[in-house]
């Protein structure tokens, strides 16, 4: 029971899989209490992104000088896309400090907790997607097959999403200052990866090698690609994947070392 | 599993509570004026380190129904905490065999948003019961906590009464074979009070290994078969409910 195998944090993750229908409940539960006796409840983030994406296409639109047609589905796919790993990101950091009563009285795999974290976000994610037809229905922007690709890429995405929000969500219960740095460095990356500004604006070289290295650069490229209609690079498959698997080790190693610390630390 | 013995062993353990956010001089300094609580120390890093518990040694079987008597941060949660898996010993081997079940804090995991019906199956969830089985006895459950048509109200409107009775009626439909308390359940009124007594007394009688925290001389005389004296984390004294109650309480 004690031994310290790599089991121990596998365990802890396949347990919680099984404990599906508690996270389906909880992230529900999340996303109900936010905006109950509110008629609009959890469309009034959808509303919000909807204007958000409006008063920056105009602005920036004109300023890029490019045509509504083409930025406008752009910037809403990346403002959508955005909100959902930046907000997995941050709340990913207090998966475990905010669930401190449930973890300090009943025995629940603890991965329960990012899981009901993601869920949360990704029910948002559906509520805010329904920005995009309609963005495409304002632009006339066509329906293409490529589109099918969205499936993997977000199924891709999410994978990383999940490792990422365990390491600092165990990293972050020991070390709290680490939710405001995430805070802060997601507000930098937003304007280093191209959501605002598409890539080929970039003027040189150098600046396009800068984003090859962006790893939020080619998670957005295998989502945000395949529904404008591009094909995603395969380097962006492949650094995806890669991120996945190594990303996924370096979790287990950790979460396997202070998965039984984390009540201790709450 | 009704042949299935529930067992509890615990080999030297120790729980350490590391001490983040305390400047570990000033802390120190305080240990002299620290009546009650765990120990203080400081690690080989210099972290200050609190001991809940220290090696502690004991071993339950079925039928044990075991009182925990001691101080206020003499360590009883923190022992209840180990019992129920939330905290691995941090030296030392706590093996448990049985289905674990809590009744602390049944009120964990209510919305005051959410109505009466919504928290049910929250609870439920979290306790780990099935939505079928939860279905199968919802009206059980709201039969039980007299809420009626309040069910459907969000429980906020209710009263502190009201709260606890749907706390009490969910968290109780549960029969492990081993069950951890942290006092007595008492509550509603006189007439409600005498169903949840009754079902506690059921609860009790099916489960294999009972233990309570308490500060109550007649739960542990009335309930008990032995009792564990904590204090500074360690035990004083393991026996007899009559013997170890006269010893902690006095004559």
């Amino acid at each position: 029971m004690t031994s310290n195998s790599i089991f121990n944090a596998l365990a802890d993750i396949v347990s919680s899989a099984k404990r599906y229908p508690l996270v389906g409940m909880l992230g529900w539960a999340d996303i109900k209490q936010r905006y109950r006796r509110s008629r609009l409840g959890a469309f009034w983030l959808t509303v919000s992104m909807g204007v958000m994406i409006a008063s920056i296409g105009l602005v920036f639109g004109q300023i890029f000088n490019t045509p509504m047609q083409e930025y406008l589905p752009f910037l809403a796919l990346g403002i959508v896309l955005w909100g959902f790993i930046s907000s997995n990101v941050t709340e990913g950091c207090v998966a475990f400090t905010s669930a401190e009563a449930i973890i300090k009285q009943l025995n629940i795999p603890l991965f329960v907790h990012v899981l009901r974290c993601f869920w949360r976000n990704f029910i948002v994610l559906g509520h805010n997607i329904v920005i995009i037809p309609i963005v495409f229905l304002i632009v006339g922007k066509p329906l293409t097959l490529t589109m099918l690709l969205f499936v993997p890429g977000i199924i891709l995405l999410s994978i990383n999403l999940l490792w990422i929000s365990l390491v600092l969500g165990v990293l972050s219960t020991r070390f709290r200052d680490i939710t405001q740095i995430i805070v802060n460095a997601t507000q930098v990356v937003f304007y280093l990866t191209p959501i605002m500004w598409a890539p080929s604006l970039l003027p040189s070289r150098h600046a396009a090698y800068l984003l090859n290295l962006n790893p939020i650069y080619h998670l957005l490229e295998i989502t945000r690609g395949p529904v404008l209609g591009t094909t995603p690079a395969a380097e962006s498959w492949i650094f995806s994947i890669a991120m996945a698997v190594i990303g996924w080790l370096v979790a287990i190693v950790i979460y396997n070392r202070y998965m039984r610390r984390i009540p201790y630390w709450l | 599993m009704e042949n299935c013995m529930a067992s509890i062993d615990f080999n030297n353990v120790t729980a350490e509570f590391p001490i983040y956010n305390a400047n570990g001089r000033s802390l120190k300094k305080r240990l002299i004026q620290v009546a009650t609580g765990g120990k203080l120390s400081a690690d080989e890093r210099g972290h200050v380190v609190v001991r809940a518990l220290e090696d502690i040694n004991f071993s339950f079987k079925d039928g044990d129904r075991v009182g925990l008597l001691g101080h206020n941060g003499a360590g009883k949660s923190t022992l209840l905490r180990l019992l129920s898996g939330v905290f691995v010993p941090t030296s030392g081997v706590a093996r448990i065999e049985g289905d674990i079940g809590s009744l602390i804090d049944i009120s964990l995991g209510i919305d005051p948003e959410a109505t009466g019906r919504e928290n049910i199956y929250y609870r439920a969830a979290l306790l780990g019961i099935s939505k079928s089985e939860i279905e199968r006895r919802f009206d059980e459950i709201v039969e039980f906590s007299e809420l009626g048509d309040f069910i459907d109200m969000p429980t906020r409107t209710y009263s502190s009464g009201m709260h606890l009775r749907l706390a009490f009626s969910v968290s109780t439909i549960i029969s492990p074979e081993i069950l951890l308390m942290d006092e007595w359940l008492s509550v509603g009124d006189a007439n409600f009070q005498h169903k949840a007594e009754a079902r506690m007394t059921d609860i009790l009688n099916s489960t294999k290994i009972l233990v309570v925290a308490t500060h109550s001389r007649e739960l542990v005389l009335n309930t008990c078969n032995r009792v564990i004296w904590l204090e500074h984390g360690k035990i004083k004294m393991d026996g007899d409910p009559a013997s170890v109650a006269t010893a902690y309480f006095g004559m």
